[in-house]
């Protein structure tokens, strides 16, 4: 058994899907943050096979994890403080992604005006949809 | 404030009350000839329109309001690089109403979040044509005096045609309403009508490519053009744009009653030979859109001053 020091404060996502890990690194802005993160990739799972668990050494308010939610919600996210787990997070499908992802519709008005946030909207929580509040146009990046 | 962006924006209550209006003026226009006198309305035209532009003047004009903006893009400060945003808060300084037609869709939803006052959306791309809608259901409604209980083929450019998606939208919350969506493989319905409109409604409905084999069911053939505008690709224009063309001898194929709506301009896809048929109504369809857009401005210059 591979073993990360244990942290003090900070997060511990676990239950990432196998080779997803670097997507949440990106998602969450992890390279830009002055702190300690280990990624552990294809660790061995009873549930899942494989999996992916990323730890992060910070103050738990630095990160911002709704976005997890909209990556893949069947993530367990543990909140670490003084070395114990204090808080297992259930996540949720966003209701309104701002700023993550980019509407790739040419016909789409943020397709020339820059200065514009690019809004997704929950249309259909059953086949987790999420739509571009301007043009509508389905996100098929997921 | 309301601004409307897509006919969902209006219950229908509130749809029923302003078609009843636009009846009322069709029947005593002189009784609203002043209602605007001293208003203004803006046309922001960032694409080309006749119809539509020209109809919403007209309706102004009918009203006693005036008229003023630009009908191309390359005539306003967006060929100087200025946002919509910041022109529609330029133009909220000058005018009491906005209709804004953009190639970009969304870009009217952009300029409601940032206006003083009420922006209607004349056309966004391929996305919505909200007064348009309007305009069909009130052809609809006068000429087969109901809006529940039809089956409507809607014909041609499926995929961009916002006509089409906005006419959907409004027409599933009507009891009874069946669709028979005959396009080109390459023109079929978007999948956001498709899955979240149409399957999510449960509303009955079938995809075709023969017009002929849809014909002899329709309460109404609604017919669009294929926009060459729309497409990136000259050559897929060129191979889409005659795929139907509806002449008399088609036109034999439907019942006695099914009327025949097109949003105009027409291209190729109606032969000029049907024009005198009773069945086709799309002449008429102009002049209710000039009715049904002095109501809409009437009952959103009416939401301004009851909710400000």
């Amino acid at each position: 058994m591979l073993n990360v020091g244990a942290l003090n404060e900070g997060f511990v996502l676990d239950h990432i899907e196998a080779g997803k890990s670097m997507t949440i690194y990106h998602y969450l802005h992890l390279d830009k943050l002055d702190c300690t993160v280990a990624i552990i990739k294809n660790a061995v799972s009873n549930k899942m096979g494989r999996k992916d668990i990323i730890k992060v050494e910070c103050p738990i308010d630095m990160l911002n994890l709704d976005i997890l939610g909209f990556i893949d919600h069947n993530i367990t996210v543990n909140i670490i403080q003084h070395g114990e787990i204090v808080e297992k997070k259930e996540l949720t499908l966003p209701k309104k992604i701002v700023n993550v992802i980019k509407c790739k519709n040419p016909r789409c008005i943020t397709s020339i005006e820059q200065e514009l946030d690019h809004i997704f909207l929950l249309t259909d929580p059953e086949k987790e949809v999420y739509r571009c509040k301007y043009c509508e146009e389905k996100y098929r990046g997921k | 404030m309301r601004h409307l962006m897509s006919p969902l924006d209006l219950s229908v209550e509130e749809l029923n009350d302003i078609l009843d209006l636009a009846s009322d003026i069709e029947a005593n226009p002189k009784a609203y000839a002043h209602k605007c006198d001293g208003l203004k309305l803006a046309t922001l035209f960032y694409e080309p329109s006749t119809r539509t532009r020209l109809s919403f003047e007209s309706a102004m004009m009918n009203l006693g309001g005036s008229v003023l903006g630009f009908s191309s893009a390359a005539s306003s400060s967006a060929a100087k690089g200025e946002s919509v945003s910041d022109t529609i808060r330029m133009v909220s300084c000058y005018a009491d109403i906005c209709a804004m037609r953009h190639p970009k869709e969304g870009a009217p939803l952009v300029a409601s979040t940032k206006s003083s006052i009420p922006v209607i959306n004349a056309g966004d791309g391929g996305h919505q044509h909200p007064t348009q809608t309007l305009t069909d259901l009130m052809t609809i409604r006068s000429l087969k005096g109901r809006l529940d209980n039809l089956t409507i083929g809607l014909c041609g450019d499926l995929k961009f045609g916002r006509t089409v998606h906005s006419l959907i939208n409004a027409m599933i919350r009507y009891p009874n309403i069946k669709f028979v969506l005959i396009s080109p493989e390459e023109l079929r319905i978007p999948s956001y009508i498709r899955e979240d409109v149409l399957q999510k409604n449960n509303i009955a409905f079938e995809e075709v490519v023969r017009l002929e084999d849809a014909l002899p069911v329709l309460d109404l053939l609604y017919m669009t053009r294929v926009q060459r505008e729309r497409f990136f690709n000259e050559e897929d224009y060129v191979r889409m744009k005659d795929f139907y063309i509806l002449d008399k001898k088609k036109m034999a194929l439907a019942g006695p009653d099914m009327l025949v709506l097109h949003p105009l301009p027409r291209v190729n896809e109606i032969s000029v030979e049907v024009d005198d048929d009773p069945r086709a109504v799309y002449f008429k369809q102009v002049q209710y859109g000039v009715y049904v857009r002095m109501a809409l401005i009437l009952t959103l210059l009416k939401w301004r001053d009851t909710t400000c």
